[in-house]
């Protein structure tokens, strides 16, 4: 059994990661007045994505956490997007 | 039999708090495992009194001793508790909480509070069950799938039965939550991946699921809550919402549900036919390997059970192809046990019997399954009592059997008294009989073309249907020769050693009933394997 | 228990597996808002524009700016200042509180205009726009109640930092009260985009 401490991350990173974040949703904004058609939804769903993985790794710490953790989120996704791919399987053909 | 006070009394003497609140505040995890193991029972036993119910409903055509409403309320109650409050807590939340901080060489769970609040839930779960019978509207009657339509519908009571279940599948997710962190966090010093026993990895990939699929349950509960308390209509279809899509939520969990039910009874009975073969058990890693494939494979075929539904021919096509996925790593696992038969020098213990009858129902209800899994005869069968007949084969004639497999094998540890094997091997031979007379008949005439959920029938299903009603009696006999004699057992049995079996897994290197920390003073150190017989001699008792 | 047994990486643990329930809690929400938005895009397209894109954005940056606050909440307290610790929690908890009112002062005058689950107004619009309203209000109110959750566990937070409970040396539930809130962060951050922005 392996004591995993983290060390702080400074204000610094944090406080850029907000900035990276807000510009993200003012992204997100400017791109779903374009229209794109049903590539809108795509690229919400991308710029979603993205800050996501930011507000994971450096606010949620998992940069720092062991591999277990890392592993544990991709099996997670892996399923959730089971669920959902294999959901449309139905509702698409239908 | 003369009463033989116990040397010790481990865990049940030892306690910060005496009394009642000892057991009601405990944190520790075999006191949490009994009281589970109580609740369970219970339910069980009343539970199976409506099941006797059906079956006597049944003995002939048109109402006998109840009329439709009553009968349909009786089966969606039966249902309930059993699916929700006995199986799929039965062997993880009884079994897994006494024995998997003992296997893999820790002190508790990871987390012994939440493990606490876990059976809160499901004491909460299971009062919010019972009320919903005798309050509101009367009984829910929907069966316990709570299909929409109906259940948004119905006057019955199915608000409290729905919380019931919310508040039951919050439990399982504690308890899953737990065990995934223990089994990473707590293995003793030596105990490797390799060296688990083949219980603690399935109750590993039970946990996953219990975590995974068990929220999608909640959610879809909640909307159907929703849609009955504030008109919401996401699964009405005249306000823009899709019926179809509440079975896709529902099975999305209720599938890998079945999983949850059968992985820990196939774990108990990778621990007993080792143990009475004096065998290692075949292909360790294949079983190992496998319970995380069946864990994952039964994430990828919910939409089996909806093949009537609606739902598009292409999705037809792909989930009847992913099911017959499951079945190779279920046949590996039967296959392995077989194996390590071969050539043991078998001991034929009453928990060896039960796990003998186990692997022969489950074989039958595994391959009942891939007739239901291929669409062009599920079609024929969808809605008939094959498919009832089917999932007692692997519900009851598997979990149950392996359940009842367990509480042979691991009773004496816990309670550090042995029951008597004569009666135990009497009622294990009644309940054999019984069971297969009962769901055999029930699937010959489901393929007759019996539907189920019916309190009525056609006259010729009349023969098979009194066939099934007479087994249910043999059936109903046996389970209350086994619990008696499982309770004298408890009571006054002659007291056991460490080891009466002479299995080689760590709770057998510890007093019966085990101390408040299961180990002394020193951590334990694993040399060895969970199957490694050699120098393991059974205590006499 | 008489051995002292602590594990900060398996609480941490258990408290991601915990997330990853709340995830598929949430996935089930979103399958049913995908089918629909597959089934009524030009109603999906309709509705949205009903929603007021600058409460939306407002409650974006809002979520962002708390869960920038909690985060450095836990250097805080790993640098041993209690005091900013307590103070970034707190403003963490106003945040929240900022949040529910404008969702509180947004939904009134969306149920002012007769758009709420069940009315008929929202009926007479069609099934594409009630099956858009009912998702996004019960999506949306998931989301509040775990808002509300979220502030209080952080509430109980501050609390023991003051009595010392949590410290430098011990501040488990510290970070796992921020990782429910990043939780409650991520959800909003696929929320808005989804219900405010399509066009």
């Amino acid at each position: 059994m392996t004591e995993h401490k983290h060390e702080p991350i400074s204000y610094r990173t944090l406080i850029l990661t907000w900035l990276a974040l807000g510009i993200l949703t003012g992204v997100t904004i400017a791109v779903s007045r374009i229209q794109l058609g049903a590539l809108n939804v795509w690229m919400a769903l991308l710029i979603a994505s993205t800050k996501s993985t930011l507000v994971l790794f450096i606010f949620m710490h998992l940069k720092e956490e062991a591999r277990l953790f890392k592993v544990g989120i991709l099996i997670l996704l892996v399923i959730l997007s089971i669920f959902i791919g294999l959901t449309f399987t139905d509702v698409l053909y239908r | 039999m003369t009463h033989t006070p116990l040397k010790n009394s481990g865990f049940y003497s030892e306690s910060p708090r005496s009394g009642i609140l000892g057991w009601l505040l405990t944190t520790d995890h075999k006191r949490i495992g009994i009281m589970y193991l109580c609740c369970i029972i219970v339910m069980f036993i009343v539970a199976a009194i409506l099941g006797l119910a059906l079956r006597l409903e049944l003995i002939a055509p048109g109402p006998t001793i109840m009329g439709a409403q009553t009968y349909n309320a009786t089966f969606t109650v039966h249902g309930i508790i059993m699916i929700f409050l006995v199986i799929i807590p039965s062997i993880p939340a009884t079994f897994g909480n006494l024995l998997l901080p003992i296997h893999i060489g820790a002190r508790d769970v990871s987390f012994p509070k939440i493990n606490l609040i876990s059976w809160y839930c499901y004491i909460a779960g299971g009062i919010l069950a019972i009320f919903s019978i005798f309050s509101g509207g009367g009984a829910p009657d929907t069966g316990w799938t709570f299909y929409v339509p109906f259940s948004t519908q119905t006057t019955t009571n199915v608000n409290l039965a729905v919380m019931g279940a919310f508040m039951l599948g919050f439990s399982s997710i504690l308890t899953g939550l737990n065990f995934v962190t223990t089994i990473h966090r707590l293995r003793a010093k030596g105990m490797g991946w390799g060296r688990l026993p083949l219980f603690v990895w399935t109750l590993y990939s039970t946990a996953w699921i219990q975590v995974l699929a068990t929220p999608m349950l909640g959610i879809t509960l909640v909307l159907v809550l929703l849609e009955r308390v504030f008109g919401a209509g996401l699964f009405d279809a005249a306000r823009g919402g899709d019926p179809i899509l509440y079975q896709h939520l529902f099975w999305i969990y209720s599938h890998p549900a079945v999983y949850i039910m059968i992985l820990p009874a196939m774990g108990v009975i990778s621990e007993i036919i080792p143990t009475f073969s004096r065998k290692p058990l075949f292909g360790y890693w294949a079983m190992a390997i496998s319970s995380l494939a069946i864990a994952f494979a039964g994430s990828l075929v919910w939409a089996h059970h909806m093949y009537a539904s609606g739902m598009s021919d292409f999705a037809i096509l792909i989930f009847s192809f992913l099911t017959f996925v499951v079945a190779i790593p279920s046949a590996i696992k039967v296959f392995n046990w077989v194996a390590t038969l071969y050539k043991g020098s078998i001991q034929l213990a009453p928990p060896m019997l039960f796990a003998l009858a186990f692997i022969f129902q489950f074989a039958i209800g595994g391959l009942g399954g891939l007739a239901l899994g291929a669409a062009a005869s599920d079609i024929h069968l969808t809605d008939t009592t094959f498919v009832v007949g089917h999932f007692h084969y692997v519900m009851f004639g598997g979990t149950g059997f392996a359940f009842f497999a367990a509480l042979h094998y691991w009773l004496p540890k816990f309670t550090g008294r042995m029951y008597n094997h004569k009666i135990a091997v009497i009622s294990w031979g009644l309940m054999f009989v019984g069971f297969n007379v009962t769901y055999m008949s029930m699937q010959a005439v489901g393929i007759m073309g019996m539907p189920r959920r019916y309190y009525d029938y056609l006259p010729e299903f009349q023969t098979l249907n009194v066939v099934a009603t007479i087994g249910s009696w043999v059936l109903a006999v046996s389970l209350a020769i086994m619990f008696i004699n499982l309770w004298n057992g408890i009571r006054r049995g002659a007291p056991v050693g460490k080891n009466p079996w002479g299995g080689a897994t760590l709770e057998w290197t510890i007093p019966s009933p085990p101390p408040l920390e299961n180990f002394g003073e020193e951590d334990p150190i694993v040399t060895k394997g969970p199957y490694d017989y050699k120098g393991v001699v059974a205590d006499e008792y | 228990m008489s051995i002292e047994h602590r594990d900060d990486t398996g609480a941490r643990f258990g408290m991601w597996i915990f997330l990853y329930t709340e995830v598929i809690l949430f996935g089930g929400l979103f399958i049913l808002y995908a089918v629909a938005l597959a089934k009524f895009p030009q109603q999906f397209a309709e509705a949205s524009h009903k929603l007021n894109i600058y409460f939306g954005a407002a409650n974006t940056l809002v979520l962002l700016a708390s869960s920038l606050t909690i985060a450095m909440a836990i250097t805080a307290v790993q640098r041993n200042k209690p005091k900013q610790a307590m103070v970034l929690c707190i403003s963490t908890i106003v945040l929240a509180i900022i949040f529910l009112i404008n969702k509180y002062f947004e939904w009134s005058a969306e149920i002012g205009h007769g758009i709420y689950p069940g009315s008929e107004h929202l009926a007479e619009m069609g099934p594409g726009i009630t099956a858009f309203f009912n998702l996004y209000y019960f999506t949306a109110g998931l989301h509040g109640l775990h808002i509300l959750i979220g502030g209080t566990l952080i509430g109980v937070v501050t609390v023991f930092i003051a009595k010392g409970k949590v410290n430098s040396e011990r501040y488990t539930l510290l970070e796992n009260s921020a990782l429910y809130w990043h939780l409650v962060d991520l959800v909003w951050v696929f929320l808005f985009p989804l219900y405010y922005l399509i066009l």
